[in-house]
């Protein structure tokens, strides 16, 4: 069923009572061209732009769980291109124009709003830094200005000026970049990958990974085995455990990263606006939550639920940069499960085991790279060769030491991103 | 989450930072070649379950202790001191 404002209307008018399931609910069939392990975003979208860019729809997403239960629906839903090194430069800029035609090309409201997001800075330092990441974004042909502590006013009239333990000496204002409707995104690539002849299959748990001759043959499940002539490991959290089925370690770590969200409120945050000297950064959701979030634990963690030391950092920090929320209530907090990479980049590559390719290493900045990961992720699948915008995100940087982005400059080591 | 150092007892775990997974007590030898300096450096089991790591009580005692935790649901089950541990290495 195609969505329309007519449908919409007609549908009222009948009462609702027409509306099909946005994707059928296959049985999975014993044999396909392309297995995805992973039905989030990344996996999803990499099945629709399969289908849609390169014609392969002989092609299936297996997702233990339901869609939109993962990563994709845990997020604090931000959407950005606001990278500094070569590489990821292009790769979210990629992503960023593809987020720009996305509601179109799903026929799906994933209400992308961009709204803009402002990096506050505190310090002299900070501003050279910001003055470089915005030159290399708009050498990237993306937009940045550079706010001063007035042009900051102007539009964040709410934040902490006069009191403040660290001044605000202004912000990097990046127009383009918003936020999406994180379930929606999950749906939508779904629909559009179902209506294009893909198999979603929920609950089908991948427990094997079939390789023979150093080449990949197939897969187990929870609903029995699928045959297939190349498989896409795209797990974020767990990538370490679908790896190690097919007898990989893999350079990852897995993290819990919290976020929160207060009752709804009057629209008063009109951007995504980030703290330069806490981790903390904010947006009000359509429903008028305020959905925050900050840094990792730093603990190795697949609880999807984090400790009270970092969410009294976020709270402090919150409070020190716009006192007003401190009158909200908190409604929930929660945890993703970050697969942290060394460098802090991700990973778009081959395996050593013909067939098998491994997407991962998303960190904390999985979803505003949904749609590039599934277009490169798609393209290297059908090709095998990897995607311009991606082509530096090689799994053989740690061994070689060639090409590592720790766009951070904190060494690319576990621990430190 | 709360830590029990063995010196100092039950703590605040803002008290510790943590350097990860006890593979640094499995430091190789500087010529122990490209393959093994990867998998010190960059591979991990990371497992969803039993891990043991390290952590140290900058502001405590200053020692570093060789946690047994679980990762899905955080519960520590076993604390030592490094220097404790059978044929560790100096944590560095």
């Amino acid at each position: 069923m195609r969505y329309s404002g007519l449908q919409v209307l007609a549908q009222g008018l009948m009462g609702n009572r027409g509306w099909t399931p946005a994707w059928r609910d296959p049985k999975p069939k014993l044999a396909y061209d392309i297995l995805i392990i992973g039905g989030g975003g990344h996996g999803l979208a990499t099945a629709f732009y399969l289908a849609k860019e390169h014609g392969l729809t002989n092609v299936a997403v297996l997702e233990k769980g339901y869609l939109g239960g993962g990563n994709v629906g845990r997020n604090t839903t931000i959407v950005r291109a606001n990278y500094g090194l070569p590489g990821n430069s292009e790769f979210y800029s990629h992503s960023l124009k593809l987020w720009e035609g996305l509601e179109g090309e799903l026929n799906y409201n994933v209400m992308h709003s961009q709204r803009g997001i402002i990096n506050l800075f505190h310090s002299d330092g900070q501003r050279d830094a910001y003055a470089r990441r915005g030159n290399a974004m708009i050498n990237q042909g993306d937009d940045a200005i550079l706010l001063d502590t007035e042009g900051c006013r102007r539009i964040l009239p709410y934040l902490d000026y006069a009191q403040t333990r660290f001044p605000i000496y202004g912000g990097l204002y990046h127009p383009r970049g918003g936020t999406a409707r994180h379930d929606a995104v999950a749906w939508g690539f779904a629909r559009g990958a179902d209506l294009r002849g893909v198999d979603v299959i929920q609950n089908c748990e991948v427990t094997g990974i079939d390789v023979e001759n150093g080449r990949v043959t197939g897969v187990q499940t929870t609903r029995g085995a699928i045959r297939a002539r190349k498989v896409g490991m795209v797990a974020a959290g767990r990538t370490s455990q679908v790896a190690a089925l097919a007898g990989m370690r893999v350079p990852i770590e897995s993290h819990v990263l919290q976020a929160f969200v207060t009752e709804g409120l009057k629209p008063c945050i009109d951007h995504v606006v980030t703290y330069g000297m806490g981790h903390f950064y904010i947006s009000q959701s359509d429903k008028g939550g305020l959905v925050f979030g900050g840094d990792l634990d730093f603990y190795a963690s697949y609880a999807a639920r984090g400790n009270l030391p970092m969410a009294e950092h976020v709270m402090e920090a919150g409070l020190t940069l716009m006192p007003m929320i401190g009158k909200a209530r908190m409604l929930r907090s929660w945890g993703g499960i970050m697969d942290m990479s060394p460098d802090g980049s991700p990973i778009i590559d081959r395996t050593h085991i013909d067939g098998l390719y491994l997407n991962c290493g998303w960190c904390y900045g999985g979803f505003k790279a949904v749609p590039g990961s599934g277009y490169s992720f798609a393209h290297l699948l059908a090709t095998d060769r990897p995607h311009e915008p991606a082509a530096r995100y090689r799994l053989d940087r740690f061994e070689t030491g060639a090409g590592l982005m720790d766009e951070e400059a904190t060494g690319a080591q576990h621990n430190l991103h | 989450m709360r830590i029990t150092c063995p010196l100092c007892g039950s703590r605040d775990s803002r008290e510790f930072s943590i350097k990860g997974h006890e593979i640094a007590l499995s430091r190789p030898a500087p010529d122990a070649g490209t393959a093994a300096w990867h998998a010190y450096l960059h591979l991990r089991e990371n497992p969803a379950g039993m891990t043991a790591e390290l952590w140290y009580h900058g502001a405590g005692c200053g020692a570093w202790l060789r946690v047994v935790r679980n990762t899905v649901t955080h519960e520590v089950l076993k604390i030592e001191l490094v220097r404790d541990v059978t044929g560790a290495a100096h944590a560095d």
